[in-house]
């Protein structure tokens, strides 16, 4: 180890060791404290001014004494699973067709399927509920004309509705880890049962779908948790109709007056629960995953399906697919943003198109300071934790420190919190442990970095792992300190990794809404926290502007990442 | 038994530029006998073996095995790789992870047409894996297997179904050096054995001298040469064959005219004037290119009787245990020469250079 040699010198005083002990206090401090807190705190009641907080099962009893929490429990789990198959299915059909048939344009397909996932959730689902409300649904209107219904044919408040919607808009998240798992496969084994006699079916079924197992299993557990979690569409589409899950739960237990916070934990360390048990399976999955890895050749362009005449067809499918996913949620946005009250598209509003809702989102008192906290923290965040983790992630690859893997762990333990979970520990460990932290950015700071820090720590990871011990020995030989070492030459070469963290981070950052609705305050509103207020105002109009310029922003951001990105040779 | 015809196979890269990976194959081999395609990387050996696998769909030409037609751009046949039965050994051995050594080598008579009994099947998975010497450890994870025993797997699961052909993707490339001069016996012994027809693609010219009846060496999507493995090492018909299988020292030259026999010519080079032969008929003042073998650049201290000698001087040794190199300076022209180690000239010392016009080849100048 290079740091303990030079430091065992004790000629100089090695600043390494600040910097390693520092990262691993803070990343300790932040992916332990809340846990703890929350746990702590739902066993007691509420503090109130007269009654100090008293320990108490009461939260527990409350929270799964009555058949309310039960049938909580059904629709969260109902939910996430339908959630999970919908978007798994959709996007590993997707997936097949663009990695092994032979469907035109399908890599302009491949590079459009990461539009969606810029599109913040909370957007999607108010374009989804201008689609297919019941009332004001364009999709329902339309339909009802065409075939002369007196009643709506998609209700888009209901269970159906909210896995459609969730479904929809986390389909391309499946689609690109399918389409990486068949990417990684080697074509050969595919191609050896094709010479043994086995027809597409048989190849299918006995080889391509078996092999792919792990992936799908841990696909489908990442689409599980994620759906779990999910905060936007349970509240704007469940919570209308009485369709409660726990997030949308717990978001309404802090906001009900006075607010049970300790129901509320009961309810998250529940929620918790779920969601540890899924990451737990998926992380071990992937440490077996190494049965499956098979020796491959000389990367032959795999043989393609041909389809024949079926090939127009699935074009077809992907045409559809891309009209749902982005082009109709863009377009009803943008009719929307244009109309001085919303209406449905008629000649008549045509006339009435107006640039009203822009001018009054420029000239909203909050939306610069908004826009500003946004990018400050999004900036902040994506700095502070691809820095950081690149620290952590030294000590768990290149060093034999005793209990490495705890501190990988450790880092990675965000991962279950869900965004509402997370913002209700940080609430009430920062208005319990007073350093002046409540109510300011420094809060909304700590839980994005929390929240993300083991997305940097995956970005990280790849990359050291290709960093050969080698380089770094040899800095050493040449006379270099740890820090040197480490900013000359594991910096550098950690680059790719650390510009694609660093974006993926900064673009969930500006996304996030599910934390930051529990901890922001006046004075510190993010963009997205600007977009749910103008839904609870029913501003409808002035979000579709505010949704429209923000995509279009998001859109260029990620356009301008991805040619900076190629500029510096580094492919994605 | 096998025929290929005019094969032509072009497909768009990464670039979206055209890619001709394959022009005007053709070759046939007969019943029994194991032909190899040998190549550098991107010569089209690879494509050729897929086309006939039916991986690979060609523009244009014909593939036949026996009298059947499983390829024609003319009749508009394309017979599926799955309907071919043709075995088939991939460089990565493309052994199924989730499956064990016995379901492995099954696998082919569960999904083909025919459909045998359950004993039949166990009777014909067990001897091939008793052929390959895997008949212990049937029950096996396959992944569990070391490289040389997943290539013998690979190599019975290719056999289990008795295919009339049998296609070799490079098949010992990813094993070690030791291990790969094993298993390229055990392949010949099979291969003679089973008396199956072979069709073997490599980049390794020794594997293809070692191994093959007949070899095809491919440049650029072309066959530029086919003979058998003596034909190829001996008698290079141009520069890119005598280059590329084993190495040889080139002298530039030009034709002064026929030297007695038949097909022997005299050629004057920058060492002098040398007795040669001719791969084809040559006239007098025709630019030509002299390949000799390291092996028959013939060194002497005392000055040999007959055509074909120099006085060199020493330049350089390589000491390789079972033979010695070394480079020899005749005027500004070095000669490499491999010699038996017991010629111990010392570096520096005067040397008589000696070349056998047989073995002299003069391939017409490109």
């Amino acid at each position: 180890m290079t740091a303990v040699a030079s430091a065992g010198e004790g000629r100089r005083f090695e600043w390494g060791w600040v910097v390693i002990g520092l990262c691993v206090a803070v990343t300790c401090y932040l992916a332990l404290m809340p846990l703890g807190f929350l746990v702590w705190q739902s066993f007691f009641t509420p503090q109130t001014a007269g009654k100090a907080a008293s320990f108490t099962f009461g939260n527990y009893l409350e929270a799964y004494g009555s058949s309310e929490t039960w049938r909580l429990f059904r629709n969260s789990i109902l939910y996430a699973i339908g959630t999970s198959c919908f978007s798994f299915s959709v996007g590993t059909a997707l997936a097949w067709m663009n990695e092994r048939t032979n469907t035109p344009f399908k890599s302009l397909f491949y590079g459009l399927s990461i539009i969606p996932l810029i599109i913040p959730g909370i957007l999607f689902t108010v374009a989804w509920i201008l689609l297919a409300s019941p009332k004001i649904g364009i999709l329902n209107l339309v339909l009802k004309d065409l075939l002369g219904l007196d009643h709506h044919v998609f209700d888009i408040y209901s269970m159906w509705g909210m896995i459609w919607v969730d479904g929809l808009h986390y389909s391309p998240m499946a689609f690109l880890l399918m389409s990486a798992a068949f990417r990684a496969m080697d074509p050969a084994l595919e191609e050896s049962a094709m010479m043994s006699g086995a027809n597409v079916f048989q190849v299918a079924w006995r080889v391509t779908l078996r092999l792919s197992w792990p992936a799908i299993f841990a696909t489908i557990l990442i689409l599980f948790v994620r759906a779990i979690e999910s905060f936007e569409v349970p509240a704007l589409l469940g919570l209308p109709v009485g369709i409660q899950v726990f997030t949308s739960s717990i978001y309404q237990a802090v906001h009900r007056y006075p607010s049970q916070v300790g129901l509320a934990s009961a309810y998250a360390v529940t929620l918790l629960l779920i969601t540890t048990v899924g990451v737990y399976f998926q992380s071990r999955l992937s440490s077996r995953g190494s049965k499956y890895a098979t020796m491959t050749g000389k990367g032959f362009r795999p043989r393609q399906i041909d389809l024949g005449g079926w090939r127009w067809f699935t074009a077809g499918i992907f045409t559809v697919y891309f009209l749902f996913i982005v082009v109709l949620p863009f377009l009803v946005l943008l009719w929307s943003s244009f109309q001085r009250f919303y209406s449905v598209p008629s000649m008549k509003a045509l006339h009435n198109l107006t640039l009203d809702p822009y001018r009054f989102i420029v000239t909203y008192p909050n939306l610069v300071r908004a826009v500003w906290n946004s990018l400050i923290l999004a900036f902040g965040t994506a700095t502070i934790i691809m820095l950081m983790t690149s620290v952590i992630c030294w000590i768990v690859v290149k060093t034999k420190l005793r209990g490495r893997w705890l501190l990988d762990n450790v880092a990675s333990l965000p991962l279950v919190f869900p965004g509402l979970v997370l913002g209700l520990a940080i609430m009430i460990f920062y208005l319990n442990v007073d350093i002046g932290v409540y109510g300011t950015m420094w809060i909304m700071f700590i839980a994005y970095v929390t929240r993300f820090m083991p997305y940097g720590l995956r970005y990280n990871t790849t990359s050291m792992l290709q960093i050969h011990r080698e380089l770094e020995e040899s800095a050493a030989m040449s006379g270099a300190s740890w820090g040197t070492t480490f900013v000359r030459i594991i910096l550098p070469l950690l680059k790719p990794g650390l510009v694609a963290g660093w974006i993926y981070i900064m673009i969930v950052s500006i996304r996030e809404l599910s934390s930051s609705i529990l901890l922001y305050s006046p004075g510190t509103e993010v963009v997205s926290i600007v977009i749910w207020e103008l839904w609870e105002n029913g501003q409808y109009v002035e979000l579709s502007a505010l949704g429209v310029m923000l995509i279009l922003a998001l859109l260029a951001l990620v356009m301008a990442a991805q040619w900076i990105g190629r500029k510096f040779g580094i492919r994605e | 038994m096998l025929r290929v015809e005019g094969l032509y196979t072009e497909y768009p890269n990464e670039r979206g530029e055209i890619v001709k990976a394959a022009q005007d194959i053709t070759f046939s081999v007969p019943e029994g006998r194991l032909f190899t395609l040998l190549g550098p990387s991107g010569c089209g050996k690879t494509t050729t073996l897929r086309s006939i696998a039916g991986l690979e769909r060609p523009r244009v030409g014909e593939i036949a095995v026996k009298d059947r037609v499983v390829y024609s751009s003319a009749k508009g046949v394309f017979v599926a790789p799955n309907r071919r039965g043709f075995g088939m050994v991939f460089q990565s051995y493309a052994i199924w992870p989730h499956m064990s050594v016995y379901q492995n080598a099954a696998f082919p008579l569960q999904v083909g047409e025919r459909r045998l009994s359950r004993q039949e099947a166990r009777d014909k998975v067990m001897r091939v894996l008793a052929a390959t010497q895997l008949d212990h450890l049937a029950e096996r994870e396959a992944t569990k297997l070391s490289g040389g025993q997943q290539q013998r797997l690979a190599l019975a699961r290719a056999l289990v179904m008795e295919p009339q052909l049998l296609l070799l993707d490079e098949p010992l490339s990813n094993l070690d050096a030791k291990l790969r001069e094993k298993m390229r016996f055990e392949l010949k012994r099979l291969q003679r054995e089973l008396r199956i027809t072979t069709v073997y693609v490599t980049h390794d010219q020794s594997e293809a001298l070692a191994l093959s009846h007949e070899i095809a060496v491919m440049k650029d999507g072309r066959i530029l040469q086919v003979g058998s493995p003596r034909d190829i090492y001996e008698r290079p018909r141009n520069e890119f064959v005598a280059d590329f299988v084993g190495s040889t020292n080139f002298l530039d030259g030009s034709v002064l005219g026929p030297d007695g026999d038949e097909g022997r010519y005299r050629v004057r080079t920058e060492i002098g004037d040398v007795s040669v032969l001719g791969t084809e008929p040559l006239r007098a003042d025709d630019k030509v290119l002299l390949s000799v073998r390291p092996e028959d650049v013939a060194l002497a201290e005392a000055k040999p009787a007959g055509a074909n000698v120099w006085e060199g001087r020493v330049d350089q040794k390589v000491f390789l245990g079972e033979c010695v190199d070394f480079q020899v300076k005749l005027g500004e022209r070095v000669l490499l020469s491999r010699r038996h180690p017991s010629l111990r000239t010392p570096i520096g010392h005067a040397i008589f250079v000696q070349l056998d016009p047989e073995k002299c080849i003069a391939l017409r100048a490109a």
